[in-house]
């Protein structure tokens, strides 16, 4: 045999397509909003609102692209990470209300860790009891779930009442930064750098680590990699792990964002997120961080040239990409 | 005997005690506004009536087509406000009550199509998240048009003269009001209407659709052409929801995002068809059946061992009455797991 391995195996084809989508609709819409500064601060603000729902959405298509699980306990996930936040911050309220970007940083990182800490633990609970019992049936794993979410949300109430809670912004993330005639609010400018970490943490993991080839190979044939000696089992509950505390994450960055929770919080968020992921492609983290930047953009830009159309714009938006390819922008080859 | 064969499309309830049950039901039913007399208990008489029919459809989709939709009470609200509002603009008639029903008929069906055409050919997990989406939509878009809709207040409207309250048809001890007519109305209507549903899922088309459920790939190999079918079977559920709907504004004299479009709904038909078994039309009258009840009376339960558990930690706030939905919720899980026939297949399996 005189072929190298190297040339056998064709180089992969870059998808370049569903990249160039977002800069491609912010062009389109700059003459339609007319003025440079507005159509700024909208696409600015469209995308660091991309990045919030980004970070929501991520777990779920995680956990669905490597487990084939889908997960519409994901908003529990969501409200528990957002009510862990509120529970904890009069504890930190010194570090929040100084007037001080790097103790403000501080408090938002520990609540963010607190709140991953308890729903990764959780999703290991979780993933134990209500999901391990119907890995590959589809049907009963969305009832499960929903039957899990219908539980959660009750105990929420249960335990904190049905009423709204605030959960207010430390004070260094208040307020906009300002130049010129472009306007951005300093939280969201946080939410992009929380974002784009998330993003390139899932991508080198996923792309360059030994268990990221580890999970990529238990996706493709799970069987095999046992046959190897690891243990696939354990490997996903671990990716099921991530995929709540993301969600814990995601919660506490959309409860920040709000200002304000409410025991639904976690359910309302999940139809934007799952048209977010449908647009992207079930399963797919980078069709997932596309869908999300587009849909936030959108959104926007409607928002401001037909506030009516606003409503409707993310269904618009996804019947249009589902026409272009039917299994959403970078549909997981396997499934 | 061979008349009810007939009647139920050679489907009979299996087993002596589900035909017990079912039949307890029906008489229940029938003779609901002799046998518990008060507003009270015809209201919810009423209420299951026509969350039978809701539930029977859905099972229509989840039990014999296999496919999870959230954008049911989309269409249960489509037919509710077909209604309310053509009653509400073109004044209390029989004919409005036609022309909304036959409008929403229309918009259902196109709507459950169009929906079909996008998320059916892919897959089915696609479907459960893109109804989702729509139905979401629907909802603020139904409370955002309030000039046309009425918004969050939803919208009153009068009945025809017949089926008013105040109307009496005999008076007397023996009256025979307007809203006993309503009662009936409703009732025969939901019954004909189930009856339908059996004819469907037990006809050709019927077995299709479950050969397309247990296995897709096989079916399609047949030679059956299971986006077709799938979507058929979607248009049907979405027009028996319709008119679900329908029964619904008619006995309420009301129609609104709360009663008809709210998410919270959607769950409670799940929790219906789950709990009384899927894939069989007759779990769809034992869940709607039970979770009304329990709706209404399961509260005043749970208030006494709120009050007998009061001083423990946590206890008295899980036995809340309000909390009643999660224990349904508990049941709910642990029924997918362990008793996925439900309740009927509990009660088959007892003969």
């Amino acid at each position: 045999m005189t072929t190298r391995v190297e040339q056998a195996l064709p180089p992969r084809r870059r998808d370049l397509a569903p990249i160039l989508l977002v800069p491609l609709v912010a062009l389109a819409a700059l003459p339609l909003v007319g003025s440079l500064s507005t159509w700024v601060t909208l696409t600015l603000a469209g995308l660091a609102m991309g990045m919030i729902i980004f970070i929501i959405a991520s777990g779920l298509t995680l956990v669905f692209g490597l487990m084939d699980v889908l997960n519409f306990g994901h908003g529990a996930f969501i409200s528990i990470g957002a009510y862990t936040a509120a529970v904890l911050a009069p504890s930190l309220s010194g570090l929040i209300r100084a007037d001080s970007l790097a103790l403000n940083l501080i408090a938002l990182l520990a609540l963010i860790a607190l709140a991953m800490a308890v729903t990764g633990v959780l999703g290991y609970a979780f993933e134990r009891i209500i999901i391990m019992p119907v890995y590959r049936q589809h049907l009963k794993q969305i009832l499960v779930t929903i039957g899990g979410l219908i539980v959660a949300e009750q105990i929420i109430i249960a335990v904190f009442g049905p009423v709204l809670i605030v959960l207010p912004l430390p004070t260094a993330f208040r307020g906009s930064l300002v130049f010129g005639d472009i306007a951005i609010e300093r939280y969201r400018l946080i939410a992009v750098v929380v974002g784009l970490v998330i993003f390139a943490a899932m991508v080198l993991i996923l792309d360059r680590t030994r268990i990221g080839l580890l999970i990529r190979a238990g996706v493709e044939n799970g069987e095999m990699v046992e046959a190897l000696g690891y243990h696939i089992r354990r490997l996903f509950a671990g990716v099921f792990i991530a995929g709540s505390a993301l969600a814990g994450l995601g919660g506490v960055m959309w409860g920040f964002y709000r200002e304000a929770l409410t025991p639904g919080m976690g359910m309302d968020v999940m139809v934007l997120v799952f048209i977010v992921v449908v647009i992207g492609g079930l399963g797919s983290v980078g069709g997932c961080f596309i869908g999300s930047l587009l849909v936030a953009v959108v959104a926007n830009y409607t928002g401001f040239l037909a506030p009516k159309l606003a409503l409707g714009s993310n269904i618009l938006l996804m019947a249009l990409i589902l026409l272009w390819r039917s299994r959403g922008l970078y549909p997981v080859a396997k499934r | 005997m061979s008349i009810l064969r007939a009647i139920l499309s050679g489907d009979p309830p299996r087993g002596r005690p589900l035909a017990l049950v079912l039949t307890a039901i029906f008489v229940g039913l029938a003779f609901a506004p002799l046998l518990f007399p008060g507003i009270g208990a015809l209201n919810v008489a009423a209420k299951i009536c026509y969350f039978v029919v809701l539930a029977a459809s859905y099972d229509l989709l989840l039990g014999y087509t296999g496919v999870v939709s959230f954008a049911h009470t989309m269409f249960f609200g489509i037919g509710g406000y077909g209604a309310g509002l053509a009653l509400y603009d073109l004044g209390p008639s029989w004919s409005s009550i036609l022309i909304g029903t036959g409008a929403a008929l229309l918009v259902a069906i196109a709507l459950a199509l169009v929906i079909g055409l996008f998320s059916l050919r892919v897959r089915a997990i696609f479907f459960a998240m893109i109804t989702l989406a729509v139905a979401n939509a629907f909802s603020i878009l139904a409370s955002q048009l309030s000039s046309f809709t009425g918004g969050e207040d939803g919208c009153t409207f009068r009945l025809p003269e017949l089926l008013r309250p105040g109307f009496r048809l005999v008076a007397g001890p023996f009256a025979i009001s307007g809203r006993l007519i309503s009662y009936y109305l409703v009732f025969f209507a939901a019954l004909i209407l189930f009856l339908l549903m059996l004819r469907i899922v037990n006809s050709p088309f019927g077995r299709v659709l479950q050969a397309i459920r247990e296995n897709e790939f096989r079916a399609e190999a047949l030679g059956y052409r299971t986006m077709v079918y799938r979507s058929i079977g979607n248009c049907l559920a979405a027009a028996a929801a319709a008119l679900a709907g329908v029964l619904s504004a008619l006995w309420l004299r009301y129609t609104g995002p709360a009663v008809t479009l709210s998410f919270d709904i959607m769950l409670d038909i799940l929790l219906m068809v789950v709990i009384g078994g899927m894939g069989t039309l007759y779990g769809a009258v034992i869940g709607a059946t039970i979770f009304v009840l329990a709706e209404t009376y399961l509260q005043s339960l749970m208030a006494a061992l709120n009050h007998a558990t009061e001083g423990l930690p946590l206890l008295p706030l899980l036995f809340h009455p309000d909390r009643w939905l999660l224990w349904l919720g508990v049941l709910f899980v642990l029924s997918v797991y362990f008793f996925p026939a439900g309740i009927v297949g509990g009660l088959q399996k007892r003969r």
